[in-house]
């Protein structure tokens, strides 16, 4: 690309944002179990910052609860992630960003899968592999640059 | 030369001192305080000969006489020295000068602006001393503008001499106007050369009054219009930051506004102004942005179609791209009102001879650039055209009459062929944005409304719109049905009949919260405009609903949500008298019923009627007719049903009435007491007399129910409850009653109270007495009287609280409880014995706990009795001063409490602070932390969640973190310990604080990370997702700490 400065996709489509999950009255029940679900695993990844512009992920249609499925009692976690554009370099940055999010804050028993949603990426398989790769993803995250822009991406407050 | 001005202004007082007398002594004293102040350096000696002067002690002119050395001295500094002593003096006493002296030294100063620099100062200093007084001669004022314009270069000047010069002027201009004028442009010529390249903010806000002054009093500009603009505009848009702590007070928004003054002051600068303007709107600085949208309105409001004709499309062009892309709600708020002032001053220009309409012109372009995005189908930047074309239209009747026409077919088009309902919702918004009535565009008299071409077709958008079953349509439609009524004249008879068929069904049918949100809201708003038609038709309706035995079986909604339903919006409805009086009956039907046990009501039924009660008589209209009604229907049939109820549990076989449950009168009660409240003071009297003869004598005379008893004594009914639980309605009535009223027997009623309070064992029946006794209390004269009957009911109290083996300490305490209230809250001073009494008891071991809690009493607000609404005498911030009084006494009770009894103390303490101000709070929590610290390991879970809500705004607030720091390993370990607490309100705020922690400094939160990141854990799988949410924020937080990129 030439200068190196302009966006790969510099005029996305932009979707709206879904509101606050409604409270509902089981949840404020002490009693009552709620059990992890799509939705709650969704709200954790909807507002991760796209690498490239002020938006969030769930704003760019990169991540849709359609596409997490959460199974509580087997202790599994499934997110396909759609980028943009067929060629985004990006693709691995944002899945490293879903799967670190997801890391911090999901309790340790889950087993985190995080994919290109089947068909939208050139490097599908390259970038599934990659973020698939326990020691590769924990490489990355020691790379103290690699790790500012995730924790950028991760870091949801104005700044 | 120069000296003899000086030699002329002695001869000149001279002649006049002869007519004085003037005693040598003082003038030698003089002479001395000349001396000291002029060669002596004393600089206090101006004052003490200001002082002199003032007091008559000596007279200007010989205080020019014994400085007479010293100003002609051939010594600068000794010049300067005297001129400095005669500046000063005058500027004590410039109001006590004679027009001949004011002349004269007039004359000594200006001729003096060429002296030496070092005494320029002084000089300046001392004209300015003189502009205060209006004595001017004619002709002077003039004379010294030239010189001070010919001879002074003011650049060169230092801050506070250049100050001097600006109020020089400014004074001048406010005493010598026309002679000002008549120096022509010269005059502003000369400001132009003294302001130029002026840095300092206190002067520029002296120099832009100046400006400002010279455009709103209509100097001549000459031809120096362009240089006063090009001096001025030069800090357009004004950048300014304050220094640290800002020692003058000026702002950045001050400046500002000065300088917009001046810019907009006139219609000569718009030909330069407006390209200006439209350059810096392409600022990247926001606050520049600003900065031009604002002077583009209030230039707006001064020029005409003349001045903005050659640029309107160059700042159409800026304001269109403003609103469409800005990210700023302030930005995008300043351009609209922009827009709209532009809209108006074309609106007001009278057409010119070619016919040429300013206004139509200006609006073909906004309506050009607009109207296509209200056809889009993906309707993408609808919101902005529409808020554009809103703020246009909104600016004058035309201006509306022009949008609306071109507007309006679109928006109905495009909603006949959308058929996604989240667009169609979105062109109902954009409608009634349209709709919403604007000040500015009201039609005058005679004028058509200009919706009325669109009558037809905007009802049955609108109608079409409710019918759906889109539940986001509905909303979007009721809204639009509100606007539409509060239009003149859109609403036909039958369009209304129409509508409250339709906002009936969604009541009836309905069962989304935000849509019966928006239906009750919108028939408020359409009963406040059609009263009579709501009290014909939904009122009916509801109540054959409310009466219909609910089917056992069916697919409807389950009968009591209906019910309940249909008594809201009974409440809902009821605003205007007119309806009230026909859906209040309703809802004493349904009490009534519910009382007698016939149409299967049930006690829910019963509280669904008490809170529509309630609701009617807080939003009821303050008129007579209303209050009558309240006074003759609504509080004897309630008063009278209870009554009856209570007499039916006494009877044998017991007759069992829902209107003897504790909730049901607890509902009733807010009824009565906003009743009482709101009634006129006469009425309410009469309401007051009635209810105390009713229960101290049993006069029944004014009540409908048949069978009750005359002359029972309603509080001395020995054993159970039933009737002395009544007490509850009696104090609605008598302790809401405005304190003018006068309450007959009043004694007796309070000693029978008391009694009551202090002898009956059902609860329900002594809180109610002591709760009325406290509110007559608080209401009492203060006096003897009141002081007398204080000594006696504290000397039983205390007697009885002083017997551990007494039954009755209760009920003892719960008198003193709001018999202090009471006190408390108008500052008597008898409050803090009552206090003290109250702390003394925390040790107690049978009330310790219960005090405690008694301090939540004492600082909050109660809802039945002690209100404000209610009349009672309440003073602001009594809890702030309670905090401030006893706090100390607090701490000092913890520490040296047994063991056991600390609990209690913190748990007074959390109650005590949860209710003071969050100002108060951050400023007085620090000091109180360790004791929080304590108050997080006790183990009563409502003392741990008030004490972490307590702590949270205190760990958001940055500023005690230091006094924090060394504190910090406890209080993480308590925070942490809590995140397992059983109760999920603890373990949630407990995470809110753990997440405020780690924005502490690194160096104090940094060693803590590991270990709160490994404790954080198990929060994530916690049982409820209310407290994983929490878990996940705190614990994403405690990750980015010492990470990069946070």
């Amino acid at each position: 690309m030439p200068g190196g400065t302009l966006l790969e996709n510099a005029n996305p489509l932009i979707f709206q944002r879904s509101g606050e999950r409604p409270v509902t009255l089981e949840e404020e029940d002490e009693n009552f179990a709620d059990p992890i679900d799509d939705r709650e695993v969704f709200d954790l990844i909807r507002s991760i910052n796209d690498p490239e512009h002020p938006l969030s992920l769930e704003e760019l249609n990169v991540v849709e609860e359609m596409r997490v499925h959460v199974n509580d009692q087997a202790s599994t976690v499934g997110v396909e992630f759609t980028p943009t554009i067929p060629h985004c370099s990006m693709a691995t940055l944002i899945g490293l960003s879903i799967k670190v999010k997801l890391l911090r804050s999901l309790p340790d028993r889950f087993k985190i899968d995080v994919h290109i949603t089947p068909g939208t990426h050139t490097a599908e398989e390259a970038v599934n592999k990659q973020l698939a790769d326990k020691e590769r993803v924990a490489a990355a995250l020691e790379n103290s640059h690699l790790l500012e822009v995730v924790n950028q991406c991760l870091n949801t407050k104005p700044a | 030369m120069i000296y003899t001005p000086i030699s002329m202004i002695c001869q000149h007082l001279r002649t006049r001192s002869l007519l004085s007398r003037t005693m040598a002594t003082d003038g030698a004293v003089l002479l001395g305080l000349v001396e000291e102040f002029v060669s002596g350096q004393q600089d206090s000696k101006a004052a003490d000969t200001a002082r002199g002067v003032k007091t008559g002690q000596f007279k200007i002119l010989e205080l020019v006489e014994a400085l007479g050395l010293s100003l002609t001295s051939s010594q600068p500094q000794t010049r300067a020295r005297g001129v400095q002593l005669l500046s000063e003096v005058l500027h004590e006493c410039n109001s006590s000068l004679s027009e001949k002296e004011v002349e004269v030294l007039v004359v000594f100063y200006e001729n003096r602006l060429k002296d030496h620099y070092v005494i320029l100062p002084h000089v300046l200093q001392g004209i300015k001393a003189l502009t205060k007084t209006p004595l001017w001669p004619p002709g002077l004022a003039v004379s010294v503008l030239r010189s001070l314009f010919r001879d002074i270069h003011v650049q060169s000047l230092m801050l506070v001499e250049r100050s001097c010069v600006y109020s020089i002027l400014i004074n001048l201009m406010e005493f010598k106007e026309e002679e000002l004028k008549g120096l022509g442009a010269d005059f502003v010529f000369g400001f132009v050369q003294a302001m130029d390249s002026e840095r300092d903010p206190r002067n520029l806000l002296l120099a832009f009054q100046i400006a400002r002054n010279i455009l709103l009093r209509g100097y001549e500009l000459g031809k120096f219009t362009e240089e006063l603009f090009e001096v001025t505009s030069g800090y357009f848009p004004l950048d300014f930051t304050p220094p640290p702590n800002n020692p003058h007070g000026i702002t950045q928004e001050d400046l500002i506004v000065a300088l917009r003054g001046v810019l907009s002051g006139t219609a000569r600068f718009a030909q330069i102004l407006l390209p200006l303007i439209i350059e810096k709107l392409d600022s990247d600085v926001q606050n520049a942005k600003l900065d031009c949208l604002q002077t583009l309105e209030a230039c707006a409001s001064v020029y005409s179609y003349s001045e903005l004709k050659g640029f309107l499309s160059g700042l159409w062009a800026s304001l269109r791209r403003e609103v469409f892309q800005t990210a700023s709600e302030k930005i995008e708020a300043a351009g609209l009102s922009a827009l709209s002032a532009l809209s108006a001053c074309l609106s007001r220009s009278v057409l010119d001879s070619q016919g040429d309409d300013g206004l139509h012109v200006f609006l073909d372009l906004v309506i050009q650039d607009c109207q296509h995005h209200l056809c889009e189908p993906d309707l993408k930047l609808v919101w902005p055209s529409a808020k554009l074309l809103q703020a246009a239209g909104g600016a004058s009747y035309r201006a509306s009459h022009r949008i609306t026409s071109v507007v309006m077919p679109k928006l109905m088009q495009q909603y006949i062929s959308q058929t996604q309902c989240a667009h169609r919702r979105t062109l109902l918004e954009v409608l009634q944005g349209f709709l919403q009535p604007v000040q500015c565009s009201v039609p005058l008299e005679g004028d058509e409304n200009v919706f009325s071409t669109f009558r037809e077709s905007l009802c049955t958008v609108v109608f079409d719109a409710l019918s759906e079953s889109n539940s986001g349509l509905q909303v979007a439609a009721c809204r639009v049905l509100v606007s539409l009524g509060q239009q003149p004249d859109l609403l036909l008879a039958s369009d209304v009949e129409l509508a409250i068929s339709h906002l009936t069904r969604l009541v009836l049918e309905d069962e989304e919260l935000q849509v019966s949100t928006a239906v009750l809201e919108c028939s408020r708003c359409l009963s406040l405009l059609h009263p009579g038609t709501f009290a014909a038709t939904i009122v009916p309706r509801l109540k054959e609903e409310i009466f219909t035995e609910p089917m056992t079986q069916g697919d409807g909604p389950p009968p009591k949500a209906l019910r309940e339903r249909c008594m809201t919006a009974l409440a809902a409805v009821s605003t205007q008298p007119a309806v009230i009086r026909e859906s209040a009956p309703v809802l004493l039907e349904v009490l009534a019923s519910s009382h007698t046990g016939t149409g299967s009501f049930a006690a829910d039924d019963a509280l669904a009627a008490c809170r529509s009660l309630q609701r009617i008589v807080e939003q009821a209209p303050d008129v007579e007719d209303t209050g009558r009604f309240f006074h003759d229907i609504i509080i004897p049939r309630l008063l009278g049903l209870a009554l009856q109820a209570g007499l039916w549990r006494g009877v044998s076989p017991p007759r069992e009435s829902p209107l003897t449950e504790e909730p049901v009168l607890l509902a009733l009660v807010p009824v009565m007491g906003t009743a009482c409240a709101r009634l006129q003071p006469q009425l309410s009297a009469v309401t007051a007399a009635r209810a105390v003869s009713l229960f101290l004598d049993g006069d029944v005379s004014f009540l409908q129910e048949d069978g009750l008893p005359a002359g029972l004594q309603l509080l001395r009914v020995p054993h159970s409850g039933s009737l002395s639980q009544l007490t509850c309605l009696l104090m609605a009535c008598v302790c809401s009653v405005p304190q003018s009223v006068e309450l007959p027997q009043v004694e007796r009623l309070m000693a029978e109270l008391e009694e009551l309070s202090c002898t009956s064992t059902h609860p329900f029946s002594y809180i109610s007495a002591s709760k009325c006794f406290a509110g007559l209390v608080n209401k009492r004269p203060a006096g003897e009287a009141l002081d007398l009957l204080l000594d006696r009911v504290m000397g039983r109290i205390c007697s009885e609280l002083d017997r551990a083996s007494s039954s009755l300490r209760l009920q003892a305490f719960t008198l003193l409880l709001w018999v202090t209230k009471a006190l408390l809250i108008r500052y008597h001073p008898r409050a803090s014995v009552l206090t003290d009494k109250m702390f003394s008891l925390l040790t107690d071991h049978e009330l310790g706990p219960l005090v405690a809690d008694g301090f939540s009493v004492l600082m909050s607000d109660p809802v039945d009795v002690l209100t404000r609404a209610g009349h009672a005498e309440v003073r602001i911030m009594y809890r702030q001063r309670f905090f401030t009084e006893n706090s100390a006494k607090l701490v000092q009770g913890f520490n040296s409490a047994e063991k056991e009894m600390k609990p209690s103390y913190l748990k007074a303490l959390s109650h005590i602070v949860n209710n003071l101000p969050r100002q108060v709070q951050l400023s007085e929590l620090p000091a109180l932390l360790p004791l929080l610290r304590e108050a997080l390991s006790c183990p009563d879970q409502a003392v741990q969640l008030s004490t972490l809500s307590c702590l949270y705004p205190v760990l958001m607030d940055s500023s005690p973190v230091s006094t924090l720091c060394p504190q910090l390993e406890g209080l993480i370990s308590r925070l942490l310990g809590l995140t397992s607490s059983p109760a999920m309100k603890v373990r949630i705020t407990s995470l809110q604080c753990l997440n405020a922690v780690s924005h502490f400094p690194d160096h104090g939160v940094l060693p803590f990370r590991d270990r709160v990141l490994r404790a954080l854990a198990p929060p994530l799988d916690d049982k409820k997702r209310l407290v994983r949410k929490e878990a996940v924020a705190a614990r994403g937080e405690w990750f980015l700490l010492g990470s990069p990129g946070r």
